[in-house]
């Protein structure tokens, strides 16, 4: 299976690094960052362009762009691993339908094409017979998206709930574990590289509603927008409220909730029991999925990171090549 | 529920005990000599709050220390929500906040335990509110959520269904 990786950064370089690391099938064609591109149809040397990249800050030549790529006939996936843009969701929607429209797989952990334009991508994927694949978008790690498609496949899901921004989850730990305020919290997270340097997406909840409006469209088809959902974030937890909540054996978390029988969609903190299953310590994410079959499910893992995130898309590849047909 | 007992010196410490054993917690009691029963028993009327599921171990408790269950009242559900409040919370009159769940009727503001932060930074309060049914605190916590969304400050929730 022949691979193309638009974005070369910690994924783009992380699903890289798994494929020199592991003999999968998978050959890397091309790779392209925001600056140039290499295609090479019998397979790149990808430990070469991950050196060069590593040396020059570029991963190939400056001629050949993103779009040479995405039109050549080299590959058979496209791996969409550029930045998210919440608003527009380009460049990135952009590159996505031109590959499905050419007939290829795409695996992407970019939340913007999928939070804002699901429902075409998914059409215009079946139209050319191909797979969108998107586990990498909410949870990490976390087999969320391979959990409710064929793990507890026949179940109906009625409400989903849980952990959905490692940030946030890390600055609310802090503050309950050693007493810190919300500033000293987040300054720590930043330093650890938990934080981005403006860290609003995070904090003010907009990363995990983004997440939920994935969920909606997904798992329900109930076209939400981020204009849909409740948001309240984190940046108004005060450390003594935490404290108060802490006296009854109680504390607060970040919760994302889907409840479409209630019409709930909302972000906000919210107090749970200390023995909770949620309440996870770090830059953990936890989700619950609540069945009729199944009861419910509750799973945790890292939210982010280069190789977790790559976990997810490989997966999402060994996928496409098991279930559809291995085209080498 | 109505008891009735033997009147003798210490008995009536023999009602609290099975009632401290469940965990639950006296609200009144009333206790008369029945006129009409013989001067040596003693009827009792007391009215506690204890922990679901936990009549019958207190009713069984009662028996084995001879005490009469004669009759048990309506059995009232207690449910007790509590918030996390935060914002300038003094400023914006805390007294109208709790009047407006108070004056409901169906549910009142049981406890509030507040914590001072620095000047100008935001207060945070714990609110314990009380009624007799999920359906009462529900519609007392959306009257406190639009309270809250007027004076503007946070309110911070239990997780429901859990
Ligand atoms: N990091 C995580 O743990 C994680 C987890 C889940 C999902 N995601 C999502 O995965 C995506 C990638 O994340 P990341 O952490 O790898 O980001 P990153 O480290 O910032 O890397 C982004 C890469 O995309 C390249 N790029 C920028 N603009 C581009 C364009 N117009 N066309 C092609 N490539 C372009 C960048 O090029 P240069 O190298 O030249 O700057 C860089 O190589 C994002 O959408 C993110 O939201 C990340």
């Amino acid at each position: 299976m022949r691979i193309a990786i638009i974005g070369f950064g910690s994924v783009g370089r992380g699903v890289a690094e798994v494929i020199v690391a592991k003999n999968l099938g998978i050959r890397v064609t091309a790779v392209a960052d925001s600056k140039s591109g290499a295609i090479d149809p019998s397979g790149l040397d990808i430990a070469a362009v991950l050196k060069n990249k590593k040396e020059t800050g570029i991963c190939g030549s400056p001629d050949i762009t993103v779009s040479d790529i995405i039109s050549s006939d080299a590959y058979d996936v496209l791996i969409e691993v550029s930045p998210t843009n919440a608003e527009t969701a380009e460049p990135a929607l952009g590159y996505i339908r031109k590959a499905l429209t050419a007939g290829k797989h795409v695996v992407t952990s970019n939340k913007g094409p999928v939070a804002l334009r699901y429902d075409e991508l998914h059409t215009l994927a079946t139209e050319h017979n191909v797979q969108f694949r998107y586990e990498a978008t909410v949870c990490g790690a976390i087999p969320l998206m391979h959990t409710i498609e064929s793990g507890i496949a026949g179940n109906t899901i009625s409400r989903l709930y849980g952990v959905f921004n490692g940030t946030c989850n890390y600055i609310l730990t802090r503050m309950a574990e050693e007493g810190l305020t919300y500033q000293q919290a987040l300054l720590e997270a930043r330093e650890l590289g938990y934080a981005e340097a403006d860290p609003t997406y995070d904090v003010k909840g907009i990363d995990a509603a983004i997440k939920l409006v994935i969920l909606a469209n997904v798992v329900w088809g109930i076209k939400k927008t981020l204009a849909d959902v409740d948001i309240v974030g984190i940046d108004g937890v005060t450390s003594a409220a935490i404290a108060l909540a802490e006296q009854e054996d109680q504390t607060i978390r970040l919760i994302g909730e889907i409840d479409p029988a209630n019409e709930i969609l909302r972000v906000s903190p919210t107090i749970l029991p200390k023995s909770h299953p949620l309440v996870v310590r770090g830059t953990l994410n936890a989700v619950t999925i609540e069945t009729d079959l199944a009861g419910e499910i509750t799973l945790i893992g890292k939210g982010a990171g280069s190789s977790e995130t790559a976990s997810a898309i490989i997966s999402d590849l060994l996928f496409i090549r098991d279930c559809h047909g291995r085209r080498d | 529920m109505k008891l009735e007992m033997k009147d003798s010196p210490g008995q009536l410490v023999s009602v609290l005990t099975p009632i401290r054993d469940i965990g639950g917690n006296i609200l009144s009691v009333i206790h008369e000599r029945d006129p009409g029963a013989g001067k040596d028993i003693l009827d009792i009327q007391i009215m506690c709050d204890i922990p679901e599921g936990t009549l019958e171990p207190l009713i069984s408790g009662f028996r084995t220390r001879g005490i009469n269950v004669l009759r048990v009242g309506e059995e009232r559900f207690l449910v007790r929500r509590s918030v996390i409040l935060i914002g300038h919370l003094i400023h914006t009159d805390i007294s109208d906040t709790i009047g407006r769940i108070d004056s409901t009727g169906y549910a009142e503001v049981h406890e509030l335990s507040m914590v001072m932060p620095a000047i100008n930074e935001p207060s945070s309060a714990k609110m314990t509110i009380k009624s007799d049914s999920l359906k009462d605190i529900n519609r007392a916590l959306a009257i406190l959520r639009d309270v809250a969304r007027a004076k503007g400050f946070l309110i911070i929730e239990p997780l429901e269904g859990n």
